[in-house]
């Protein structure tokens, strides 16, 4: 039998539950807090050093007394690696959402989510492993090598000599990681479409596809878009596997110009270089420095992400309405 | 006003292009069936691969000894590694299920305002922060400060990245009990502190426990954050204030050596992080299928809103 | 290479056949129950025909078999047939989608597509089976909208999205959406029970305007509305159906006494 207790004694216990809830919950409004200033303190120097051209600059120097960093290589290894990851990623994701939603048979249903929930738990460090040892050799012989022979000569992007730890082989291992993300949540708004609009669709004498041409992606359009910036989101802070596959190049070199070269991002030259930065000196500072731009970008991702997904749901509230 | 006639003719004018539409239904189906393929191909590849590398380097001395010395024959174990990863989840669990179940709880029944709004949004923005900064962040604040890596800053790093995703899992739990058990239990003159911890927690209990294990899973699993805090090492834990090791981390180190018994613990140390991970994710699946889930959809990593 | 279909040959003649859409023997259920036991119903050309009946009788499952969309149901299953014109819908060899068009449907909660403007509503169904010419498309969404009473409110804008009009309004541009497929039959699956009194009477008025050139059948619970609008009624009971006769004899003279029962309000 449980004891409950209905004293009035238990008001005071009421007060300090709720204000110990509250403080729980502003424990990640100060955690945020702390890592902007952390962030901004710990990087400080560089920034005072080379300033705005921190952003911009494409050197890469450590050497005592000659020191000098600019992000901009990593900036666009990042963008580019992610960019890339999205448009192979996205499609396939809105695919397997169509068929997760609409097509698949009753069996296939559950396995598959399965699957698609198993490929989201595999660890990043595992992925980058499976890919450096696996994946990318035959993503050199099946795909690269063939690229460039066929178009090296004549095409910037196919240039270089493809040993397979490169912008290409990162971006794929990319993609194959956000495809979960993406398509789960897209399946999901798939599946709020009501099935009143379906209905109304194949009254007028349309296949499946065209239902779902008709009826389901334009309803369902912004919160798809919100779902593929999400993934964009953790494509753009994912780290082992990109560190693991990307090559590691560092300042000017490392310009995505090719596919097949080795680059480098954001979150891998943070990962590749930690272990020997020096914190005399402003290596540590330059690292910190890339991981308050990376923080900005994700964070403004996310804010695009939610947006977008708040006015789906406020369009929805409305169209139900009538 | 149509008439029969005009209807007929106007019929006319359809193209009657079916065939065209039914073959265009029939590809789209196959390239989305596609797609699905080339999701599962991967996950198929990676499992198989972990498992027949991995099984090959398994042995009790694999999963007690301490690693051998870099290059030489006798790679010896991963020991460390794993009572560094238990440890580490452990330590981080007390930090974060605590703050994340009260912070759940303040979002499902004291955080229908603007200040809750807020909360929420940057408990959403903290759960999708890349986890190399959370890392850098540690790094910042605890290891320099105490001027060397420990068990202390991976902690910290990990109960932060665990902390959103238990919050949210146990806000989507916690509100998913109907709020006439609330109402009924106020009538009764309980008080609310009481109603909460004793009656609807208990409701909630399953999805709670699923949000927790999967944030579990989550963290066993993540690398960037250790990098900067803990350091690894090739010795058991020596005290909370010095280096660690952890299962990531070791597979990392392991996979960039030259030596073809590194690369094979790596693959063995693989194999123990992905039972670890994937038998928390699937298990956690039958917790909520047995009790029919009362539509509980769980935002994991993968499935991140 | 778009493959051109030989219209299938009919004689139009001013004086139609007596019966245009016959529902022999269907047999229909979903997820294992049976919703519809064995019904037979012969609707009448250009005349409205209501089926009534209280919650769960297999109306609207039966409505459904008529243009093929109950087999889109989980687990669907339905025999009979469904001759139109003497074509059953079911065995003619011509796939699903082409069934589907020959019979327009409306639903009891207004269902345009809220991404595109009043034309674009009205067209769709043109557009999905190939129509191209413009100035027919035009005439065509011209007319539905005539027939429909809403010409008049959005000639002036009709590019104004569906969803700005009201609840009435949305659902007559419904019923102009599935009459602009040029159907022979419009089912109508309680159309008025979302809408208030004012709009139910303009779709009542305009049900009686169609029945000079369309055959309706119409699934109601409203018994009032059953007398307003139609000619011909059928009762359904748990599936089957107990009795169908001219509106007039059903409501007045019932010869069935679960009918009489019905009709009088004594359950239901």
């Amino acid at each position: 039998m449980m004891r409950i207790p209905l004293k009035s004694g238990s008001r005071f216990v009421d007060k300090f539950f709720k204000i110990g809830a509250a403080m729980a919950a502003t424990y990640v409004l100060a955690i945020i807090l702390l890592i902007v200033v952390n962030l901004i303190s710990g990087s400080a120097p560089v920034w005072q050093k080379e300033g705005l051209g921190f952003l911009t600059g494409s050197n890469w120097n450590s050497e005592e007394g000659r020191e000098s960093y600019g992000a901009a290589p990593y900036i666009l290894g990042t963008f580019v690696t992610a960019g890339i990851a999205m448009a192979i990623g996205v499609p396939i994701s809105i695919g397997i959402a169509m068929f997760l939603s609409e097509l698949a048979p009753k069996i296939m249903r559950t396995p598959l989510s399965l699957i698609i929930e198993l490929l989201a738990a595999v660890p990043s460090v595992i992925y980058g492993l499976w890919g450096l040892f696996v994946f990318r050799l035959y993503l050199k012989d099946w795909v690269e090598t063939p690229l460039h022979n066929m178009f090296g000569d004549n095409s910037v992007i196919f240039a270089g000599a493809p040993f397979g730890l490169d912008i290409f082989t990162a971006s794929v291992v990319l993609a194959i990681m956000i495809i979960p993300t993406i398509s789960t949540i897209s399946r999901e708004i798939m599946l709020a479409v009501p099935n009143s609009q379906r209905e109304a669709a194949y009254m007028l004498g349309a296949t499946k596809w065209e239902v779902f041409r008709l009826a389901v992606i334009p309803y369902s359009k912004s919160g798809l878009i919100g779902a593929a910036i999400l993934g964009l989101g953790r494509a753009v802070g994912e780290t082992m596997a990109v560190t693991m596959l990307i090559g590691n190049s560092t300042g000017a070199a490392a310009f995505p110009t090719s596919l097949f070269q080795p680059g480098q991002t954001m979150s891998s030259i943070m990962a590749n270089e930690f272990a020997e930065a020096s914190q005399a000196g402003l290596h540590m500072s330059a690292l910190i420095g890339i991981g308050l731009i990376l923080f900005v970008v994700a964070f403004g991702i996310n804010i695009v992400a939610h947006l977008l997904v708040a006015r789906v749901i406020k369009s929805h509230e409305g169209a139900v309405q009538a | 006003m149509i008439t029969v006639e005009q209807r007929a003719e106007f019929r006319k004018h359809f193209r009657y292009n079916v065939g065209r539409r039914l073959v265009i239904d029939k590809i789209v189906k196959g390239v989305v069936f596609g797609c699905v393929i080339l999701a599962i191909v991967p996950l198929g590849s990676i499992l198989v691969e972990v498992i027949t590398n991995g099984s090959a380097a398994l042995s009790i001395e694999f999963l007690t000894q301490i690693p051998g010395a870099v290059g030489s024959a006798d790679a010896g174990g991963i020991g460390p590694a794993i009572q560094g990863t238990i440890v580490l989840i452990g330590m981080s669990s007390l930090i974060g299920v605590p703050v994340g179940v009260m912070g759940g709880i303040f979002l499902s029944e004291y955080g229908d305002n603007r200040y809750g709004r807020t909360v929420r949004f940057f408990n959403d923005v903290l759960a999708e922060f890349p986890t190399i900064v959370i890392g850098i962040f540690a790094f910042v604040m605890i290891v320099l400060t105490l001027g060397n890596f420990s068990v202390w800053a991976g902690t910290f790093a990990l109960s932060i990245i665990m902390l959103p995703i238990i919050t949210r899992t146990t806000e989507e739990s916690l509100k998913l009990v109907p709020i006439t058990y609330r109402e009924a239990a106020f009538a009764l003159g309980i008080k609310r502190w009481a109603v909460i911890t004793k009656i609807i927690l208990s409701q909630a209990k399953n999805g709670m426990v699923t949000g927790i294990l999967l944030a579990v899973a989550r963290i066993a699993g993540e690398t960037a954050p250790l990098i900067f805090t803990i350091l690894g090492s090739s010795q058991f834990m020596d005290g909370f204030n010095g280096p660690i090791d952890a299962l990531p981390l070791r597979i990392w180190r392991l996979s960039s050596l030259p030596y073809d018994n590194a690369v094979a613990q790596g693959w063995g140390a693989a194999l123990v992080l992905i039972l670890m991970v994937l038998s928390i994710n699937i298990g956690v699946r039958y917790i909520v299928l047995r009790k029919k889930g009362r539509g509980l959809k769980l935002r994991m990593r993968g499935g991140a809103l | 290479m778009e493959t051109m279909e030989k219209l299938p040959t009919k004689i139009i003649t001013t004086e139609s056949p007596k019966y245009k859409l016959i529902a022999e023997n269907i047999v229909a259920s979903y997820d294992g129950v049976v919703a519809v036991k064995n019904v037979t119903m012969k609707f009448r050309d250009r005349a409205v025909t209501a089926l009534i009946g209280p919650s769960g009788c297999g109306k609207t499952t039966f409505l459904r078999c008529l243009n093929r969309m109950h087999e889109l149901t989980k687990n669907a299953k339905i025999e009979g047939r469904v001759l139109l014109d003497g074509e059953d819908l079911y065995t003619n060899k011509q796939d699903p989608i082409i069934n589907r068009r020959k019979i327009g449907m409306v639903f009891q909660k207004p269902n345009p597509f809220p991404t595109m403007s009043i034309y674009d509503n009205v067209a769709a169904g043109l557009k999905l089976n190939g129509l191209r010419n413009k100035s027919v498309i035009d005439d065509i969404v011209e007319g539905c909208l005539k027939m429909v009473y809403l010409w008049d409110e959005v000639k002036s804008d009709l590019k104004k999205p569906g969803m700005s009009l009201s609840g009435g309004q949305q659902q007559r541009l419904c019923i102009a959406r599935a009459l602009a497929i040029q159907p022979e039959v419009l089912l109508m699956d309680e159309p008025a029970s979302a809408l208030d009194p004012i709009a139910t009477q303009k779709i009542e008025e305009m049900i009686n305007e169609l029945k000079k050139e369309y055959t309706i059948i119409i699934v109601t619970h409203n018994m009032q509305q059953a007398t307003r609008v139609s000619d011909y009624t059928g009762f359904m009971y748990l599936g089957d159906l107990i009795e169908f006769g001219e509106t007039k004899q059903i409501f007045e003279n019932p010869r069935n006494e679960t009918t009489a029962r019905y009709v009088q309000g004594q359950f239901g």
